[in-house]
């Protein structure tokens, strides 16, 4: 018998015949997938959840504590550098994120990497150093509210992209409600996200009309905000902490599956796929 | 040519003051659509990276044109940086947060906003933010719709007084040939009858002349 898939040298990129069964499932997918097989019970322990955005707020009690935070730099010749964050955050944005995110999976580990504050011009190459750094240290899920229009990242978001997916990174991004076409909400290999008007935290609908694929929750969305307040708030960018938070859940209990098992489970427990039994 | 064409154009069309008029009632539209108590339009300055208050309505109107904010910090930073629209409302006490540079100016802090990025071509060239909407009514995915397409009509506006301004900067370099057609497009036009003609003439000649 062949050795176990997990065993063999990567990638395999073929399967010689009589080895199918080397490729052992780690997991038993139900006959129906539901929200209780999902995340029942899951509070998110176990996953380290990065939010990629303006920093966070440490000690804001609705975010709690950090397990890690740094800041992304861009030179003046585009060289990235990552050093420890002491800044916090530089909008409130990011805080923000991170609140909705603690609220659904409070046991979940929140890193910040913070990619913006290199003014407009670095924007582009923060964001591109910054997930690069991101899916480097193999965080579960990574929450990007952020994208750019900017072609020329285009291309090199979209092997970073498809690097984390292979890597077992989820990557959670905000679709833009404006009619832009704008990086990397729009590959396939993460999960894109816009709003929905209702008030359920895990309410959320698949979409079969992409490219944008889950609606979630993003309209008066109370958030915590800078100086240890609330706020109120609406935007594509806090619906994308919701659909990261589920994500945090199904991982927390169900921690071997791959990304697009996980965007399968989203998919069956979606609000509107849910309640047709399928 | 690009900038020879806008050069030659500025010489006979608006002036930044119409322009800038332009931009003023944009403004005031965006505080009466939504009932705010202000209004601003910030233009993102390339040469410096920042942003610059380029037009306001409301609270705090006259100090703050022409103040400058760094291009990715704050709610304003941002907008401009992830070119997506964001409203937040019943921000309380802080004044750190994204009104800050309003509140230092004037000592007017918003409690709420509405920010979205102003878009030419897919590239921002600036924000316009919307502050302290009534909040009696919860905000909907409508009014969000309704905020980015009254953008696109700002982003215009913006994006004419932007053209006008770079197309003034090489007129005002008198050296430049761009400068030289302007002036000559400039005095055809303040010319009449006879000379006007005969101005007319002697350019369809030159003409002639250029394609050989």
């Amino acid at each position: 018998m062949a050795e176990p898939a997990t065993e063999r040298p990567l990638p395999a990129w073929s399967l010689p015949s009589g080895t199918a069964e080397s490729l052992e499932l780690p997991t038993e997918w139900p006959g129906q997938v539901t929200r209780e097989w999902a995340w029942g019970g899951s509070t998110g322990k176990g996953i380290r959840v990065c939010i990629l955005d303006s920093g966070i707020e440490g000690d804001h009690p609705m975010v709690g504590e950090l397990a890690g935070a740094v800041a992304v730099e861009v030179g003046p010749d585009d060289e990235i550098t990552v050093a420890d964050d002491a800044e916090g955050d530089l909008c409130g944005h990011g805080t923000a994120c991170a609140g909705i995110v603690r609220a659904l999976a409070p046991d979940c580990e929140l890193y910040s990497v913070r990619v913006l504050g290199a003014g407009f011009t670095g924007s582009g190459s923060a964001l591109l150093g910054g997930l690069r750094y991101a899916v480097e240290q193999g965080y579960e899920v990574i929450n990007m509210s952020l994208s750019t229009t900017k072609s020329q990242f285009a291309g090199l978001l979209h092997e970073v992209a498809d690097r984390a997916y292979f890597k077992r990174t989820v990557l959670v991004a905000s679709a833009h409600n404006m009619p832009v076409e704008s990086y990397p909400w729009r590959f396939s290999s993460v999960i894109s996200v816009g709003s929905h008007e209702e008030t359920g935290a895990d309410t959320f609908y698949y979409n079969p009309n992409p490219p944008v694929e889950f609606f979630a929750r993003g309209v008066d969305v109370e958030v915590a905000w800078l100086g240890r307040t609330k706020a109120r708030s609406t935007g594509n960018s806090f619906a994308t902490p919701h659909m990261s938070g589920i994500c945090a859940l199904i991982l927390g209990k169900h921690p071997e599956l791959t990304p697009f098992q996980l965007k399968s489970a989203l998919y069956l427990t979606a609000t509107n796929v849910e309640a047709r039994g399928a | 040519m690009p900038e020879l064409r806008a050069a030659v154009a500025a010489g006979v069309l608006a002036n930044e003051e119409a322009h800038r008029a332009l931009l003023q009632a944009t403004v005031e539209v965006a505080r009466g659509i939504f009932a705010a108590k202000a209004s601003t339009i910030f233009l993102y300055d390339d040469t410096t990276d920042e942003l610059v208050f380029e037009a306001v309505s409301g609270e705090g109107s006259q100090e703050l044109l022409g103040h400058r904010i760094p291009s990715s910090t704050g709610i304003a930073g941002w907008t401009l940086v992830t070119r997506q629209p964001l409203v937040l409302e019943d921000v309380t006490k802080d004044p750190r947060w994204g009104g800050q540079a309003i509140a230092e100016q004037t000592g007017y802090v918003p409690k709420g906003l509405m920010s979205v990025p102003l878009l030419h071509e897919e590239e921002p060239v600036g924000v316009l933010q919307v502050l302290d909407r009534p909040t009696d009514a919860r905000f909907s995915l409508h009014e969000m719709d309704l905020l980015g397409l009254f953008g696109n009509q700002a982003a215009i506006a913006l994006d004419l007084l932007r053209r006008a301004r770079s197309a003034r900067a090489v007129l005002d370099d008198a050296g430049t040939d761009a400068a030289l057609l302007a002036r000559v497009a400039e005095n055809l036009e303040g010319l009449e009858g006879k000379r006007r003609a005969a101005g007319v003439d002697l350019l369809r000649s030159l003409e002639a002349l250029f394609k050989g």
